[in-house]
């Protein structure tokens, strides 16, 4: 089971990334959980300096970007994997 | 039902009632600044959003997708040199602070993991303050002085007050837990100075494309020379602009040089330059989209859609508020708003300490979207309001709002906050009035 959190405080890339993450889930057929981190307090505790953050896991993929389709479905892959 | 909803329905409904029931339609006030308020809108449409506004989206997005943010990152660690973190604090927010949802985030952790609470404080004044699109306009409608008074404005008042938070404070930072922060590094996909090569000459399109007339009977000198050719000297960085396209962005040539080629004959068959910039934009954006070799292409054509539906309806509502209530004032035509000048010149005019400790009260607690600070000054200037005055709302507005003071308060708690705010309001008053009097 995969545990993913989007980091962000709610603009409209961290929701881009959120939908993203729901696209990738159900074309993967991966089982997953998607939450969301708003309080920026928490942001640091994630290594997060630049909104949106992912975090899968437990370990920071990317920050500061929405990561390719492509790209991302290879990272719940690996992480799904492993 | 949710009650709570239909009510505030129904309440913006009466509002709305009671707005158009008392309407003041025939009162000349009342007309004079409905034409006022579409006098600006047309000239802000007519003078800024093709040549200025829309390559300014451009820039931005560069800085979005291109430069890669974690190379400015790591200064802000907790073992980099205390005077390095403020300098760049003070000044990365024309890289970083293109969002201004990104500001916050970075904030607290620099605040928490990072240099510690002096540069985060810097980087939080500056970030807002000197974003690239911000300047830009700021320099182009309120003048070339005061968006440079602007920038040095805020970069010194970063450092200041990061230094002074941090001193009132330096022994609760000693006893803060060191841990060190992650800092994001992607690869850089090309070296730097093709990126800053391609950064530079969309800057440099856009300065020459907006480059002002001189004073009337001014026609000799450099700058008139510049003013003169400014359409040869924009179509100059435009070809380096498809060298740039073609090398360093790495676009099909083919297609680049038949966009390149629509793009001159558009500007030789049109009249007005605008109709060549809106075709190179058109092309820049197609060719980018339809571009598979590289992500990154697409991604700056729609970043920069993103600013664009980001900004662009706030800019226009602030645009029609500032022409309603404070007029439209440019070139030859000065047309009053609803409020009269008489009350802008008695609150904000010259170059009092009052007039100044007003404008920077006002700055810090009302909240400006994105840019609108500049319509709105602009009227306010129009309308009376001295140089000074209108510097200091400039350096205390954007920076800071009320709802973004609670969310600061969240991070840093009450007291430095309202440490924050008190400094920010001094030091834009005494600005406000060192610069009124120069």
């Amino acid at each position: 089971m995969l545990n993913i959190k989007v980091i962000g405080k709610g603009c409209p890339n961290c929701e881009k990334l959120e939908h993203l993450c729901h696209e990738v889930i159900k074309e993967e057929n991966l089982e997953a959980q998607v939450e969301k981190v708003t309080d920026v307090n928490d942001f640091a505790d994630y290594g997060v300096m630049m909104t949106p953050g992912l975090v899968v896991n437990d370990k920071l993929l990317s920050q500061g970007k929405i990561p390719v389709k492509h790209t991302l479905a290879k990272w719940l892959n690996d992480q799904a994997e492993s | 039902m949710e009650w709570k909803k239909e009510i505030r329905i129904l309440f913006w409904f009466i509002a709305f009632f009671l707005f158009a029931y008392f309407m003041p339609v025939y009162s000349d006030r009342f007309r004079e600044a409905i034409m006022a308020m579409l006098d600006l809108t047309r000239w802000y449409a007519q003078e800024h959003v093709i040549l200025c506004l829309l390559p300014a989206f451009f820039i931005a997005g560069v800085i979005a997708v291109f430069i890669s943010q974690g190379a400015v990152l790591k200064y802000f660690g907790a073992q980099a040199k205390k005077w390095v973190s403020y300098s760049i604090a003070s000044v990365s927010g024309v890289i970083l602070a293109v969002c201004s949802c990104t500001i916050l985030p970075l904030f607290s952790s620099i605040h928490k993991r990072g240099a510690g609470l002096g540069p985060a404080i810097a980087f939080l004044y500056s970030g807002p303050a000197i974003n690239i699109l911000a300047i830009i306009l700021t320099a182009r409608i309120l003048g070339f002085e005061m968006g440079l008074a602007r920038i040095i404005g805020a970069v010194i008042f970063a450092i200041v007050i990061g230094s002074v938070m941090s001193l009132i404070y330096r022994k609760e930072e000693k006893d803060k837990a060191e841990r060190q922060m992650n800092v994001p590094m992607d690869e850089e996909k090309r070296p730097m100075w093709q990126t800053a090569f391609h950064f530079f000459t969309l800057v440099l399109i856009l300065v020459f494309a907006n480059w002002g007339a001189p004073a009337e009977g001014v026609e000799s000198g450099g700058w008139y020379w510049i003013w003169a050719h400014k359409w040869e000297i924009t179509a100059f960085f435009a070809i380096l602009l498809v060298f740039s396209l073609i090398y360093i962005l790495k676009l099909k040539r083919e297609y680049v040089l038949i966009a390149a080629a629509i793009t001159a004959a558009s500007a030789f068959l049109a009249t007005s330059p605008m109709i060549p910039m809106v075709v190179g934009i058109a092309g820049v954006s197609i060719l980018t989209l339809l571009d598979k070799r590289d992500e990154d292409n697409k991604q700056w054509t729609l970043s920069t859609w993103d600013f664009a539906k980001q900004i662009l309806p706030l800019l226009a509502l602030g645009v029609l508020v500032a022409g309603f209530l404070l007029g439209s004032t440019h070139g030859d035509t000065d047309m009053p708003g609803v409020i009269p000048n008489q009350w802008v010149v008695n609150l904000v005019g010259g170059n009092s300490v009052f007039s100044n400790f007003f404008a920077s009260i006002v700055g810090a607690f009302m909240y400006f979207a994105t840019l609108t600070e500049v319509p709105i000054l602009q009227g306010l200037m129009g309308a009376g309001m001295g140089k000074g005055p209108a510097l200091a709302l400039l350096l205390a507005g954007p920076s800071l709002s009320l709802p973004n003071m609670l969310v600061i308060r969240g991070v840093i708690g009450t007291k430095k906050t309202l440490v924050y705010v008190i400094l920010v309001v001094i030091m834009a008053t005494i600005s406000g009035l060192i610069y009124g009097s120069i």
